[in-house]
């Protein structure tokens, strides 16, 4: 978590994919303390994706949550917590404790530097946008399931009745046309802010030193650090409490980052085969 | 009330079976269980390691004049990457769109690397059996056997590598062991179907290729779960627990039985039961790295305890 005064610069990962010239990196600043779960975004975000629904409508038990996670069909997920926990409101009076506290959060493709789902693609078909987000080409994927495993935040899935994975594109088709995301215009609080990554950055900085004055010391930022698993994210966080209560993994990872060596112990794992093959045979001449 | 409360507790955290608490999102998956089928991947991760090695069998019985063990090996290699292929292809949600694994050339995608290898090594293959059973052009037979023996072992090992580069924990976490458990089992169901399909007076070398397998693949396991931490549960329980028990005991007794064959009263009985538990061992283990990929995916546990380990290893 970073808590210097300068907000680390976003890596420019449109130029380690080869555009020359290219906008702005555009990211998502999805600021959940001031989310209050109405889940405009989730329908925004179906509507002008057209996505279909994710199956019959269940009541699940988990607050209100009947969405219950990111699928190929639902790109923006809003995720409701209730804790025992005594807190005080940002800018409440100092005696002003409650019992319970409602955390909601909007969760979402976190477009990462380091994008897994993109690494592993067998056809190249999910790929880095010029602004620097990661989009799949429909037209290409094969439905080969890899990118759903591979992505260390449970993102990207498959709609098994079409066959093809499918997630967030950070509304490629709008921000071309210099629209903004379906889900950031229909948001009322201005929870999920969009705009260039490095301004996101900042302003993430000087609301998370509010917060901190504030007296909300459990605020974080999530996904803000070029030096983690992924080299930061497209789409960061600020967040009430650990990843993990919101159901994101609390130090996500690359596997790529680990391809080398992979590569390596196969290797020798296959030299290995061979001279066990070898040795097979060298001690079978008289009985062969 | 209590809704409220189970509601907010079951959010916070809960508590694994070893009592460590750790939070979750009302204990959700964190990452995505695999939409691969257990069927077809995991044939495909078997199926592939049986062809690969029966190239290297082939070969070495080829350059040492035994023609049924090469025989066996080069259609066990031929069924074996037809098979694999097949499954693969029919894992697929766009079957028609297969061919779409070869537009690129992609070195940090183990599918696509994996896809170029069948490409290269499938027609050897093919050419090996094929010219073998007809008896055509044997000099390109032999060439073919020889070329088919120089990338089968890739073709057995890679597959942990595919899987390995994933975040799913099981398979992440045994990245570096996994391509030695899967050689041997690879040598091992080589082994056993040429056990099943050569003649004894032929099959010293697989019989000693079907022990050395079995322990290659047995010690490389060990080394695994033992290095994995505590996502090694995930082979010791549930359907992979039974998968990779029936594995290892099948395992042992064809390696036994392989042994013994040579000088039992019906050698090629015992031969033909010995190969057979060979290759169930490797399906079974291999059906179970698939389902313990699957259960640790399943459970937030399994990612984000040893992540949190992780960073407090990194704070300290
Ligand atoms: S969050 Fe997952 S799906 Fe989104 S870019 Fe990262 S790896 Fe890909
Ligand atoms: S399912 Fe589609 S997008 Fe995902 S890795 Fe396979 S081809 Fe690429």
């Amino acid at each position: 978590m970073t808590t210097g005064e300068m907000a680390p610069r976003a890596p420019q990962v449109q130029e380690e994919a080869g555009y020359p010239r290219h906008p702005p990196r555009m990211g998502f600043f999805t600021d959940t303390s001031v989310c209050i779960g109405c889940k405009a975004c989730e329908v925004a975000c179906k509507e002008w994706n057209r996505l279909p629904a994710d199956g019959p409508f269940e009541l699940t038990g988990m607050s209100f949550d009947n969405t219950t996670q990111l699928s190929a069909s639902t790109w923006r997920h809003v995720a409701f917590i209730e804790q025992r926990k005594p807190v005080r409101a940002p800018g409440g009076p100092a005696g002003d404790q409650q019992d319970l506290r409602w955390l909601m959060a909007s969760d979402v493709c976190k477009h990462c530097t380091d994008a897994a789902c993109l690494n592993v693609c067998p056809t190249g078909s999910l790929f880095r946008t010029e602004f620097g987000t990661v989009v799949v080409q429909d037209d290409v994927c094969n439905g080969c399931g890899y990118c759903v495993s591979a992505c260390p935040y449970g993102v990207i899935d498959k709609r098994e009745d079409d066959g093809r994975v499918f997630k967030c594109t950070l509304c490629y088709d709008r921000i071309g046309d210099g629209l903004i995301p379906a889900c950031a215009k229909a948001c009322p609080t201005e929870s999920i802010q969009y705009g260039p990554l490095d301004e996101l950055l900042e302003r993430a900085e000087a609301r998370l030193a509010d917060l901190h004055g504030d007296g909300v010391p459990d605020a974080r930022l999530y996904g803000n650090d070029p030096a983690d698993g992924v080299r930061g994210n497209g789409a960061f966080f600020l967040l009430l409490d650990e990843p993990e209560v919101y159901g994101l993994p609390p130090a996500p990872r690359d596997a790529t980052r680990d391809l080398p060596a992979m590569w390596a112990h196969a290797a020798v794992a296959a030299v290995t085969l061979v001279c066990g093959i070898a040795v097979a045979f060298a001690g079978s001449r008289r009985a062969g | 009330m209590t809704t409220r409360e189970s509601a907010g507790d079951r959010a916070a955290g809960t508590t694994g079976q070893d009592g460590r608490r750790f939070a979750s999102y009302y204990d959700r998956h964190v990452v995505k269980p695999p939409v691969w089928h257990e069927r077809y991947v995991g044939g495909y991760l078997y199926l592939g390691g049986l062809a690969g090695a029966s190239s290297v069998l082939a070969a070495g019985a080829e350059l040492t004049g035994r023609p049924r063990l090469a025989r066996a090996g080069k259609v066990a290699a031929l069924t074996g990457i037809s098979l694999s292929a097949a499954a693969l292809i029919a894992d697929l949600g766009r079957p028609e769109r297969f061919v779409n694994m070869l537009r690129t050339f992609k070195p940090t995608s183990p599918m696509n690397m994996g896809s170029w290898l069948l490409a290269a090594y499938g027609p050897l293959a093919g050419a090996g059996a094929v010219t073998d059973l007809t008896g055509r052009f044997p000099a390109a037979g032999r060439a073919a056997c020889y070329g088919a023996a120089l990338l089968g072992p890739a073709v057995a090992t890679y597959t942990a590598v595919l899987i390995g580069d994933t975040a799913v924990p099981a398979w992440h976490g045994g990245h570096r062991e996994m391509p030695f458990m899967f050689a041997g089992s690879a040598m091992a169901s080589a082994a056993g179907a040429a056990l099943l399909a050569a003649p004894a007076a032929e099959n010293a070398p697989a019989r000693h290729a079907a022990v050395l397998g079995t322990v290659l693949e047995l010690a490389a396991g060990r080394l695994m779960r033992r290095r994995m931490g505590m996502v090694a549960e995930t082979y010791e329980r549930g359907r992979a627990g039974s998968l990779l028990r029936a594995a290892e005991t099948l395992g042992v007794l064809g390696a036994a039985g392989a042994l013994a064959a040579a000088r039992a009263p019906r050698p090629r009985a015992i031969a033909a039961l010995s190969g057979a538990a060979l290759l169930a061992a490797s399906a079974c283990l291999r059906l179970g790295v698939f389902a313990a990929g699957v259960a640790s995916a399943e459970d937030p546990r399994y990612t984000v305890v040893p992540q949190r380990e992780r960073l407090s290893a990194a704070a300290s």
